[in-house]
């Protein structure tokens, strides 16, 4: 690469694979998934932290990693929506979607899968959000509609959306005892 | 269209039958690839540079910051860009000239190997420029607004009628710019291999693209091919070829391998077209019984140098509702140095029934109606416009089942009556209607000696469900399941098939691939059963089908009904309850149908309260172009809301027997929530959106509260 561009050496681990790269520093995230590691599962849709399409999770965080510079994850460990079945069985929270048609043309989704995944962790772990009254651990389907608001689908497939992150609650609670 | 009647055709499963998608586990594991998930070897990314003025000519582009960047390809602008043929749309003459149409338009195209380069390239091109003072405000005195043909109709004597009349409604609605904003930005990855032009794009009808890069760059159209496997939405905005296609060929060209271009979402709204902003006036001269005797809609807009065809035809559904002996329907439109507008979900159906269905609910308010019975009042027997009937017209049906569900009985009219807390409550009602068509294409359906079946047709899945819709027809003509055949769609390469729009799509495509089948099947009838060893194929086209004479007017319906609650310290509304009943014909996908009529309700839902965006006067283009200053709605946005349908019977539309139903579910929404806000309120809401500001101001103007 030239002289005058900046790059920087960083390692991810991204859906259990390990990856060293040398990167632009002014990479995103969603630019170094999409276009150096061709996991093109994330999506563009605004590039300024405004829809979710770019959901994915940084060590089991929900982030918009289009915000995200890739220099500032090295050593993180990355699951995109392509990390969460394993080829054969998928995570409960992509068949829930499948159950209640929760998409339409599909280009929200892998983002409304992740932040689902992410939210619904949030919910187990009694993080209040806020609409969450009083001290009861948050459910049902005000917390989703809340907690899925980052989220746009123009599609609108908003009320299938929240059925299906809430028919996944329980079985995600397991899929996230079961990885490490 | 045709006269044709068809048969009770004995369709029975899959048709009918809520089958899941067929590429509903690509989507929801990420491995669906859309036009920017593709990154041949060697791919160069491209990044356009706006137009930084309304009107003027570009004097000079200054390069050499760009071209410092490391990784810098190229800068291409009008002085040095590949000269192109002639296409129709001169939205797609890119880089041609010095001359700016409007603001935002492409003056130049950086081109880099990475896309951080490719970005900051861009920012660094320095555009010079002779500024034009440009003509941007649309007033009902505009000096250039002209009536195209075509955009008037008069029956009877509207004035004598209008002026005669006991009860006379006489108001003026307007809509604000409004953006189709699909998830997905226009993206297109291209490549030439020897002399052959590839191009993923995410469009509409990849047909259409097809034939305009073949125009553009002088090929024969079967050197070009175009692939729209997955689209991310579109909503009309890639319903025609836009311009980042051809700046990704013309790139391709340049620097002579692959190259992306994904459009920055805050250059959506100036190159893929929008809902132009209307100023409508209704007119509606009643009896005190509610009997509508005379109807005028008048309707002003503009559009852009680049498009002076276009009009948002906001009219054209007044025409056809209600019976009225007296009518008068006129669209102006003048040419403004505007990014040109084009189709947004339901292109003048949506913009006019919100006008006319707002009216119609002041008009009940005025003779102190029902509004669902001043709608049955006035229902005509055949299209008030043509004098022809209706293929199908089940409106009044749809109210009154909507009303039985939604328990509109109890409802009391008075406006501003109901109190809970800090919360007024109300409903309101609106018919919706959309014109159900249908264009010729082509389908080609294939036998295995083996068993297995192959159904061919370039058409768009956009989230509509098409691609399993196709298969279900195909597979009911065949009289197999749908696991038995394999549908290929999205690819120029295929039979050619018309675009995802206008609700056309499914009739149109489905119609081919019934005929294809349909055909198929009695080819191997002729075999005794037994498909011979090289297969069997039969291809078809629709052309001839359709073109007989149109003795119908053929629309689908709707009711769609509206609870909302207006926070009287705030000013806020919110929709809590939202119904749709719509008469559509047979409907093929239960589960797929309900998805997109909900899809088109929340649609109207954000219309009618958060979406709005301004042509600014300083500038030329829209400020609120990000998904952050433009608001669709959000999930938390959308509460209790239903979908159903009545079991319409049409033997004159198709061989399935369905209508279009992309774009119904939008239409009348907007007036169903601002009708239910003056019932809660008092307050009209005549200008959209129905914002916290304004709504707290006419609340405290009018002293409700
Ligand atoms: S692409 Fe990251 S939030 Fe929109
Ligand atoms: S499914 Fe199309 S944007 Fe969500």
């Amino acid at each position: 690469m030239d002289s005058r561009l900046l790059t920087s050496a960083v390692t991810l681990r991204v859906n259990g694979t390990v990856h060293r790269l040398t990167l632009d520093n002014r990479s995103t995230l969603l630019d170094t998934l999409r276009e150096d590691l061709d996991l093109t599962g994330a999506k563009k849709g605004c590039d300024h932290g405004q829809c979710g399409s770019c959901t994915v999770l940084v060590d089991g965080r929900r982030v918009n990693c289009c915000l995200l510079l890739t220099v500032a994850c090295d050593g993180s460990e990355i699951t995109t929506v392509e990390g969460l079945s394993d080829g054969w069985s998928l995570h409960p929270v992509q068949e829930a979607f499948l159950a209640r048609d929760a998409f339409q043309c599909g280009y929200c989704t892998p983002g409304q899968v992740c932040s689902a995944v992410g939210a619904l962790r949030e919910m187990a772990e009694g993080r209040p959000s806020a609409v969450t009254v009083g001290t009861e651990p948050p459910s049902g389907a005000a917390e989703i509609r809340e907690r899925m608001s980052g989220n746009l689908c123009r599609c609108a497939a908003y009320p299938n959306i929240v059925r299906a992150v809430g028919d996944a609650a329980e079985r995600a609670a397991e899929w996230w005892e079961r990885t490490p | 269209m045709t006269g044709t009647t068809f048969g009770a055709v004995p369709w029975g499963p899959p048709l009918g039958e809520p089958v899941p998608r067929l590429d509903g586990r690509a989507k929801v594991t990420g491995s669906a690839r859309y036009a920017a998930d593709h990154t041949p070897a060697g791919c160069a990314h491209a990044w356009p540079v706006p137009a930084p003025v309304a009107k003027g000519t570009v004097t000079a582009v200054h390069r050499a910051a760009a071209m410092a960047e490391p990784g810098a390809l190229s800068v291409l602008a009008h002085d040095d860009a590949p000269r192109l043929g002639d296409a129709d749309d001169r939205t797609l003459a890119v880089l041609q000239s010095p001359r700016i149409a409007h603001r935002g338009q492409v003056v130049a195209l950086a081109v880099a190997e990475t896309l951080p380069a490719a970005r900051a390239m861009a920012a660094a091109v320095r555009i010079e420029c002779a500024p034009v003072p440009p003509d941007l405000e649309l007033t009902p005195e505009h000096p250039r607004l002209v009536t195209p043909e075509g955009a008037e109709s008069a029956q009877g004597d509207f004035p004598a009628a209008f002026h005669g009349a006991q009860v006379r409604i006489d108001a003026v609605y307007s809509i604000p710019p409004l953006h189709n904003h699909p998830m997905e930005p226009h993206a297109a990855t291209a490549q030439w291999l020897g002399g052959r032009l590839v191009v993923f794009d995410s469009s509409q009808g990849s047909n259409a693209v097809r034939d305009a890069l073949a125009a553009l760059f002088e090929l024969e159209p079967d050197q070009v091919s175009v692939v729209s496997e997955h689209v991310g939405g579109g909503f009309g905005a890639k319903g025609t070829p836009r311009p980042h296609v051809v700046l990704a060929a013309m790139a391709a060209m340049a620097v002579n391998r692959p190259v992306k271009l994904a459009l920055p979402r805050g250059l959506l709204p100036a190159l893929t077209g929008y809902r132009a902003s209307t100023l409508q006036r209704v007119r509606l001269g009643a009896d005190t019984e509610g009997r509508v005797r005379a109807i005028a809609h008048e309707v002003d807009t503009y559009t852009s140098p680049l498009s002076p065809d276009w009009r948002e035809r906001a009219t054209q559904p007044t025409r056809s509702l209600y019976a009225a002996p007296h009518r008068l329907t006129r669209e102006r439109v003048a040419p403004l140095d505007v990014p040109s507008p084009s189709w947004m979900r339901a292109p003048g159906e949506c913009s006019g029934m919100f006008a006319v269905e707002s009216a119609m609910d002041e008009l009940a308010v005025a003779c102190a109606m029902d509004p669902i019975e001043l709608r049955a009042r006035n229902e005509p027997d055949v299209d008030p416009h043509t004098g022809r009937p209706f293929s199908s017209r089940h409106l009044v049906e749809c109210l009154r089942a909507g009303a039985d569900r939604f328990g509109w009985a109890d409802r009391d009219p008075a406006p501003a009556m109901r109190r809970q807390g800090r919360l007024l409550i109300g409903s309101g009602v609106a018919a919706s209607t959309y014109p159900a068509e249908v264009i010729p294409s082509s389908a080609r359906a294939h036998a295995n000696p083996g068993g297995g079946f192959l159904v061919e047709i370039n058409a768009t899945d956009i989230g509509t469900g098409a691609r399993t819709v196709l298969a279900q027809i195909a597979a009911s003509t065949l009289g197999i399941g749908v696991d038995e055949l394999e549908i290929d769609i999205g690819r120029t390469d295929l039979p050619r098939a018309p675009l995802a729009g206008g609700s056309c799509g499914t009739a149109s495509w489905g119609w081919a691939v019934h005929k294809a089948c349909g055909e198929l099947s009695r080819r191997i009838d002729e075999h005794q059963g037994a498909v011979p060893a090289g297969g069997l194929t039969v291809t078809v086209d629709t052309t001839e089908d359709l073109a007989t004479d149109d003795q119908y007017t053929r629309r689908s319906f709707g009711a769609q009904f509206a609870e909302v609650a207006v926070d009287v310290d705030t000013g806020e509304a919110r929709v809590r309850r939202l119904l749709g009943v719509f008469a559509a014909g047979r409907i093929l996908n239960p589960r797929t149908a309900r998805s997109q009529l909900l899809g088109g309700m929340i649609m109207g839902l954000s219309m009618a309260l958060t979406e709005t965006s301004t042509l600014d006067l300083a500038f030329g283009d829209h400020p609120e172009r990000d998904l952050a200053s433009y608001h669709v709605a959000s999930c938390a946005d959308v509460r209790e809301i239903d979908v159903h349908w009545l079991a319409e019977e049409d033997s004159r539309l198709n061989p399935m027997g369905s209508k279009g139903i992309g774009e119904l579910g939008i239409v009348g929404t907007a007036a169903a929530v601002t009708n239910a806000i003056h019932h809660a309120t008092g307050v009209r809401v005549r200008d959209l959106p129905a914002q916290p500001d304004a709504l707290l101001e006419a609340m405290i103007a009018q002293g409700r509260i």
